[in-house]
């Protein structure tokens, strides 16, 4: 390699290879990876869990757990990381390279305020610097990152601050040294669709103005088309695929990228609704309802004195027999609350909600315990779902051994295996324990745990968000598969407007605590009425550069870009 | 022992696409038999360097422990009442010999058959008061984290009440309660058993119901409740199999520290009867004396038995500590490579 090279990149990785010590032995995470990034380009790393692409980012800033060795070479503007010592690797984080993490809540100190936190790097940086230098400094950089009367905010503490003004802070901060890379890892999966379109913003701003490379890791392809000038597509440790962004969406060259981008569900295109016979239709208008929430409130109560918390402000809706009802909504719009009351794991406190002809409000565990085995419920993480010391077998035959007590355990295992057989898994799995198996399988475990009593009512609490994009798919394709042979009804909550349309048959919009729209899906995402409804539709990145370069611009003339100027 | 294991990176989530791949992965790791997965076991098969080192250190000590307690009437040359041998007397305070091979003490026992027998008494005491304070303790958080409410509130309280009390002043009162402060062997065994086990119930109860309480909004807590699970099917399969990951670390730490109450209890005259059970501490404090006139085999010998079996029990605890966390456990150094040339 010659330097005229290194020149040109401000990033150049040769030949990285990472391995990690754990109990199962040696795992190789990053095999032999080579990549160069450009002033000014914004490179993002796609794959999926477990291929490499946040150890592959982490070992720029020479952020790798203990456990690890690498070796190969990591350039910064003409430095080779692999191998420095800590002390000199502190020099460079900061001044060179910077990063931006995932959770900003958890990535900053709770006790400080922000001008302190700003201040952090500046002190290590230039130990002679005084108090009123670094409030100065600090700011010009949060009003850099758009963040109103910057003067009197420096003095709050981060629990002040939404989660994306937070994630605007950690961007200061990652500038205030004037770093000319910076990684970042996931910035933001942990926000809500509408603030992730801001901080999207923000960032190709940043780029604009001070000419920063930029790194971001992502699963999430509608973030990568809105945002990235070129992409790496990782797949178990290597770099199989690296191409612009508008021609990796184009013409996919590596079989793994096209099913990757074949899996990612885009929005508007095969939508539920539509795709169901006109005589299907009606029948499911027609049908009788088996959940009917009437003005329901659901309040969690306040601590000492302080006025209870409403989750859900008096919302109507009904969910019909063998209908699948998606409810759409931003962290802490009262969506998963409503999914619990449902289920009897929440207690209501106001109006009515009627489940399978049983009132909800004030309703006693005694008198509901009947009910219960009609209805299933899918849990989001399917990681914690599960106890760790039961057989898959007996994870699924739990609800048979409460509620079907006459069965012999050759029957019950029979039903399993069954089950096993509906949700696409082999048998012998039923031996097994859930932490051997992989998410997806965990997931269509829990589904077929949910279903081994045949209910006639399914809630699914974000049964895809934990999981990986092409495992989603799948799992998406084999609900919708069970949905149309066992014809339940179903409440499907996501947060993912994509996923719920491919999905449901009606669409409700939840938006703190109160049904905004309520609809088929066509209805709700072409025609909608709210303003909070167009927000969210046009906030959501598309997986396609060209027409999220479109869908970008009609969002900045009616909301603006979210940056300052 | 599952839920401490992190998935090791690149495990994650393989493509649904190649599950016979991963189905034969699985196989190996289901092959290990049952008793390689038993808690010491495991632990010593994970351990490198250091950390396996204190284990097998602790562990071999606590192995001499339990093998002299059971062949103590084989071992020991005398009983632990005995002064005198076929008719002669062993004579008080004789130093080292060749019939009493760590000499005798001012009541003319045989220092060696006391510090053999001992391990008796030291073994009961440890086994009884860590059975009763582990089963009373165990059950107690179950109920207290799961029902919650003003019940676990009053437990709560009365553990943070005998917590808070001084232990030693504590096993004192209990064993004058029980036995009037001296009795026979199994009355001595049995009241300081008791009051070791009192004093160790809070340990169990705290950490039993800080786990239950942690797991109750467990998903998978809930996923039972959502089927309609009762209550004692929610406490015994669910909660207690899972809150039980920690007893192993306290159960060996209490063990120790049982040894020592016991010792204490012994020192302070609160013991056992010389004549009814061989103690340690009891011999400790008849050999204060024996200090200051340059006898030290009476006070020694016993001094070293509860040294050693405290150091070897806590060994095998603080080992088994540091070897469920995955953050403290060392692991073995991949075979290293040349680093690859590279030029930049």
């Amino acid at each position: 390699m010659t330097a005229t090279q290194n020149e040109e990149s401000r990033l150049a990785i040769r030949e990285l290879d990472v391995h990690f010590a754990t109990d199962g032995g040696d795992v190789h995470a990053v095999d032999g990876v080579s990549l160069e990034v450009a002033p000014g380009e914004i490179l993002a790393i796609v794959g999926e869990s477990g291929s490499g692409k946040s150890v592959t980012a982490r070992s720029v800033l020479g952020l790798l757990p203990e456990t690890a060795e690498a070796s190969g070479a990591v350039i910064v503007s003409g430095t080779d990381l692999v191998g420095l010592s800590q002390a000199q690797l502190r020099a460079m984080r900061g001044e060179d390279v910077s990063m931006i993490f995932q959770e900003p809540s958890s990535a900053m100190n709770p006790v400080f305020p922000i001008w302190w936190q700003l201040g952090e790097g500046l002190r290590a940086h230039r130990p002679k610097i005084t108090k009123k230098e670094i409030r100065a400094e600090a700011i010009t950089a949060l009003e850099s990152v758009g963040i109103p009367d910057a003067a009197e905010r420096i003095d709050r503490y981060p629990h002040e601050f939404s989660g994306g003004q937070k994630q605007r802070i950690m961007i200061a901060m990652a500038l205030t040294l004037g770093a000319e890379l910076i990684v970042a890892d996931e910035p933001t999966t942990a926000l809500d669709v509408t603030v992730q379109a801001e901080i999207l913003g923000l960032l190709r701003d940043i780029r604009e103005r001070t000419g920063t490379s930029i790194i971001v890791i992502t699963h999430n392809m509608g973030v990568v088309a809105d945002l990235a000038d070129s992409v790496a597509v990782m797949f178990q440790g290597q770099i199989i695929e690296r191409a612009g962004v508008r021609e990796l969406f184009a013409n996919p060259r590596e079989e793994y990228t096209q099913k990757l981008l074949a899996a990612v569900p885009h929005l508007g295109r095969n939508s539920a609704w539509t795709a169901l016979e006109p005589a299907q239709q009606e029948a499911l208008t027609a049908a009788e309802p088996v959940v009917v929430a009437k003005d329901l409130v659901i309040e969690y109560p306040g601590r000492m004195g302080k006025p209870a918390f409403r989750a859900v402000k008096g919302v109507d809706f009904e969910i019909r027999a063998g209908e699948v009802y998606g409810l759409v909504g931003e962290s802490g719009s009262g969506k998963t609350t409503i999914g619990r009351a449902i289920a009897g794991l929440e207690r209501t406190t106001g109006g009515s909600l009627s489940v399978l002809g049983h009132e909800m409000n004030g309703m006693r565990e005694k008198a509901f315990k009947p009910l219960r085995r009609r209805i299933g419920f899918v849990f989001q993480d399917p990681a914690t779902s599960f106890n760790p010391h039961l057989t898959i077998e007996q994870c699924i035959a739990e609800p048979l051994v409460v509620h079907e007590q006459q069965l012999t355990p050759a029957e019950r295992g029979k039903r399993v295996r069954d089950l096993l057989e509906a949700v696409e898994l082999p048998g012998r799995y039923a031996e097994r324990y859930p932490h051997e198996l992989s998410g997806g399988q965990r997931q269509r475990i829990s589904l077929a745990r949910a279903l081994v009593l045949e209910p006639e009512l399914l809630v699914a609490d974000e049964p895809t968000s934990a999981l990986d994009v092409s495992v989603q798919a799948t799992v998406l394709d084999l609900f919708r598969e069970l949905q149309t042979r066992l014809g339940f009804a179903a409440l499907f909550i996501s947060h993912d407007l994509a996923v719920v349309d491919s999905l449901a048959h009606r669409i409700g919009v939840l938006f703190r605590g109160d049904l905004v729209e309520d609809g088929h899906g066509p209805d709700v995402l072409q025609r909608p009425t709210h303003e909070y409804t167009r927000k969210l539709i046009a906030s959501l990145p598309v997986p396609d550069p060209v027409e999220q370069e479109k869908r970008r611009a009609a969002f900045q003339a009616e909301w603006g870009s979210g940056t300052p100027g | 022992m599952t839920l401490s294991n992190p998935e090791p990176i690149g495990e994650g989530d393989p493509a649904e696409a190649d599950l016979a791949a991963e189905a034969s992965a699985v196989a190996s790791r289901r092959s290990t038999p049952w008793y390689l997965r038993l808690p010491i076991i495991s632990h010593l098969r994970s351990s490198v360097g250091l950390q396996r080192g204190m284990l097998i250190t602790g562990v071999v000590l606590v192995g001499i422990l339990l093998l002299t307690a059971l062949c103590a009437p084989l071992i020991a040359p005398y009983g632990f009442a005995d002064t005198s041998a076929d008719g002669t007397r062993f004579g008080t305070q004789q130093p080292p010999s060749a019939a009493h091979l760590l000499g005798t003490t001012v009541t003319g026992f045989d220092v060696l058959s006391r510090v053999i027998w001992g391990t008796r008494t030291a073994v009961a005491v440890m086994a009884c008061a860590v059975a009763a304070s582990l089963f009373i303790g165990v059950a107690l958080g179950l109920l207290s984290g799961y029902v919650g409410g003003w019940l676990d509130r009053l437990l709560v309280m009365v553990a943070d009440a005998v917590y808070a009390f001084p232990s030693l002043l504590l096993a004192i009162v209990m064993s004058i309660v029980i036995s009037g402060g001296q009795s026979n062997a199994w009355g001595g065994i049995a009241a300081a058993a008791i009051s070791i086990t009192v004093v160790f119930i809070p340990q169990y109860f705290r950490v039993i119901r800080a786990e239950v309480v942690r797991l109750k909004a467990e998903p998978f807590v809930e996923a039972a409740k959502v089927v309609g699970t009762g209550h004692r099917r929610i406490m015994g399969t669910h909660l207690l199999r899972n809150a039980t990951r920690t007893l192993p670390l306290i159960f060996t730490l209490n063990a120790s520290e049982s040894i020592l109450t016991l010792a204490a209890l012994g020192f302070l005259g609160f013991g056992i009867e010389p004549t009814s059970a061989s103690e340690w501490g009891y011999d400790l404090n008849r050999a204060m004396a024996d200090a200051t006139s340059g006898i030290w085999w009476t006070g020694m010998f016993p001094g070293l038995a509860i040294a050693l079996a405290v150091l070897g029990v806590t060994l095998v605890g603080e080992s088994i500590n540091d070897l469920n966390d995955p953050r403290l456990r060392t692991r073995r150094a991949r075979r290293k490579t040349p680093r690859k040339q590279v030029t930049a």
